[in-house]
């Protein structure tokens, strides 16, 4: 089709001096992609840099210190050894979040799949997507009035077993965990169902025609062939979650002291944007290191 | 190697019926083949029998067992679709073992299990590589080997051959034939392509509108239509209407045309088939059906030479001759035509 109109130009071209000939491709290619990556460059690059720069320095370039070049955020880790501890429940609290939404986006994701009844399809899209028309704020909020202390899931237990202590998860990693999971569910919904739409019905049916139970069908086929979805969506969700800072804050309390809520607090309470950056940059970097290995792994085992 | 039965079975969707009441069995090691046009019901029954669709009412027998409430993966049967439907992340070999490592063979055994199989189809030494590398003819010799491997009660095909082009379809029907005579497996095959079904099958059944219309061995089924569906659908023919008198038929033009088949009573409406091939241009050849015609079309396909003719109340024929003399009629050419009264056969409408 494309083909077709470029040699019609073409043709056109060379009968009807008039009509200028066609751009070379690079001409085009350059064109188009540079609305993109222009508006990549001002509005992500740029700011980068600058926060890049800002961590090597002594102190927030704004205020009356002297500001000179330093490695010392850097060494924060090393000073502030309980820094390593938040860390590693920031990176727990991503795994946790990201783990359950791969099990229940899947699954959610194989019903969407096998939903072909009507609109019982659109229906389900549209309520997996209601959380990210949502305002989050509002979205986690909501989560305290069900998780708090004589809050809507007590009142419901309290109606079946009046005698029944508080069951209240607020402010603990659970709350933490279950707000980001909400949140960030219909990434890997959507990712896996993009992924196992593409699954030809014949080859479920030839499973099963060989034996295969769901089961077996789930292990064997659905999860193997979708995993280029699977991992997206983790991708997706792992990075933001490991730095988000408003559902451990509100959800978590005390406990809900991560990489996330550190960083905001260096720019927000503590005015020391050079430590908070320095602090993102290393988040930045055992991220990339994170996939860096995963990545490796799972060459490694298709290649094998 | 086992039969399958079918009792009365019928399934509709909503107000569509799509199978109404059919009871068929499908003998030990015969290739059977159901044969309609799309909306005939015929890969509904096939999906039944395999156990993808439950059935309204009847029973679906595998041998001696009553499969109508066993799940698909409980049955036992091979199956191969038009999309191949390999499983596209594993080794050739993986697909192949898949269906045994559901039956707990696994390791050597299964090894050597796969290497037969995919010598039957020859394709040995193919086993480590994946789908993607194999073009679509070895893909679906793949996925017979993997339908075979596990040793199926009944061995069902929804129109693999369809997806490729001709010249492999026919060697692949070669093969198809060859594997089946081998392992002797049951086999019902569906298709809408008649050539296909006549040149693979022991027996045909023609559907139509959610019945089988008429099943039998394909020269049967060819030779001796039951229905005028079933004379239309499976080759051409040329139909004649008229009314039954003293033991033949009169045309509303007057003719009267002779046949061997069965006749109804004196005055009785009755519809006649003749194939276009079993009618000669000869002008005496002592054949006691005749009825002259104007050539309109001329269709000239090598060996064989079409004729499109009308009589002169209108009534369209086709006509085959061998090309034989090397003489090709012209259009416009008014010709008579002869044919035997055993090739007269009265279909049901």
């Amino acid at each position: 089709m494309q083909n077709d109109q470029l040699a019609l130009a073409q043709t056109r071209g060379s009968v009807d001096p008039r009509v200028k000939r066609p751009l070379p491709a690079w001409v085009s290619t350059t064109a188009l992609l540079l609305p993109t990556y222009g508006w990549l460059t001002i509005a992500i690059f740029l700011p980068l840099l600058t926060m890049l720069a800002f961590s090597f320095m002594s102190a927030t370039p704004m205020g009356k210190t002297p500001v000179e070049f330093t490695l010392k955020q850097y060494r924060a880790f090393i000073d502030q050894p309980y820094l390593l501890r938040i860390g590693f429940n920031s990176l727990m609290m991503g795994f946790w979040t990201t783990l359950f939404c791969a099990i229940l986006g899947f699954l959610a994701a194989v019903a969407l799949v096998r939903a072909t009844v009507g609109k019982t399809r659109e229906t389900l899209l549209v309520l997996i997507l209601l959380p990210f028309w949502t305002n989050g704020l509002v979205r986690v909020f909501s989560w305290t009035m069900v998780l708090r202390e004589n809050g809507f899931l007590d009142n419901i237990l309290h109606m079946v077993a009046p005698d029944a202590g508080s069951i209240s998860i607020l402010y603990t990693r659970y709350a933490v965990v279950l707000g980001l999971v909400h949140g960030y569910l219909p990434y890997m919904i959507l990712t896996c169902y993009i992924a196992l739409v593409t699954i030809d019905d014949a080859i479920i049916e030839a499973a099963a025609s060989l034996g295969a139970r769901w089961w077996t069908i789930l292990y064997k086929i659905l999860i193997p062939m979708a995993a280029p979805g699977l991992i997206s969506g983790a991708v997706l969700i792992f990075i933001p979650v490991i730095g988000s800072f408003m559902e451990p804050r509100i959800l978590g309390g005390r406990v809900g002291v991560t990489m996330g809520t550190v960083i905001e607090d260096q720019f927000t309470q503590a005015f020391n944007w050079p430590l908070g950056a320095s602090l993102s940059f290393t988040l930045l970097a055992v991220v990339l290191a994170i996939f860096a290995t995963f990545s490796g792994v799972l060459r490694g085992r298709t290649a094998g | 190697m086992t039969n399958v039965k079918v009792k009365s079975v019928a399934k509709t969707y909503g107000p569509i019926s799509v199978l109404t009441d059919i009871s068929t069995e499908f003998p030990e090691g015969s290739f059977t083949s159901l044969l309609g046009p799309s909306g005939s019901g015929k890969t509904t029954l096939l999906r039944i029998i395999a156990g993808f669709i439950k059935p309204d009412e009847g029973v679906i027998m595998i041998g001696n067992n009553d499969v109508t409430n066993v799940p698909v993966w409980g049955r036992n049967i091979g199956m191969m679709f038009q999309s191949y439907a390999l499983f596209p992340h594993m080794t050739i070999a993986q697909n192949v073992a898949f269906g045994l490592e559901r039956r707990g063979i696994k390791g050597e055994a299964a090894r050597k299990e796969v290497d037969r199989a995919l010598e039957m189809v020859r394709l040995s030494g193919f086993g480590d590589r994946t789908p993607k590398q194999l073009s679509g003819g070895q893909q679906q010799r793949v996925a017979l080997a993997r339908a075979i491997v596990i040793k199926p009660s009944v061995l069902l095909l929804d129109e693999p051959l369809s997806a490729l082009d001709r010249r492999l379809r026919q060697e692949m029907q070669v093969e198809l034939l060859r594997i089946q005579r081998e392992s002797g497996l049951t086999t019902i095959f569906v298709t809408h392509d008649q050539e296909e079904a006549l040149t693979l099958s022991d027996k045909v059944a023609i559907l139509d509108r959610g019945r089988i219309v008429q099943i039998g061995e394909p020269e049967t089924v060819y030779e001796r239509p039951l229905t005028r569906f079933a004379a239309e659908f499976l080759g051409d023919s040329n139909f004649l209407s008229g009314k039954v008198e003293n033991g033949a038929v009169r045309l509303s033009n007057g003719t009267v045309v002779r046949s061997d088949s069965a006749l109804p009573g004196n005055g009785a409406d009755v519809t006649l088939a003749i194939r276009p091939e079993k009618m000669s241009l000869a002008t005496a050849d002592g054949q006691p059906n005749r009825l002259s015609a104007r050539i309109t079309t001329v269709i000239y396909a090598g060996p064989v030479l079409s004729y499109i003719l009308e009589t002169p109340d209108g009534l369209p024929l086709k006509l085959f001759a061998q090309n034989r003399d090397g003489r090709v009629l012209r259009e416009g050419e008014t010709v008579s035509l002869s044919w035997s009264p055993e090739h007269t056969i009265a279909v049901a409408n």
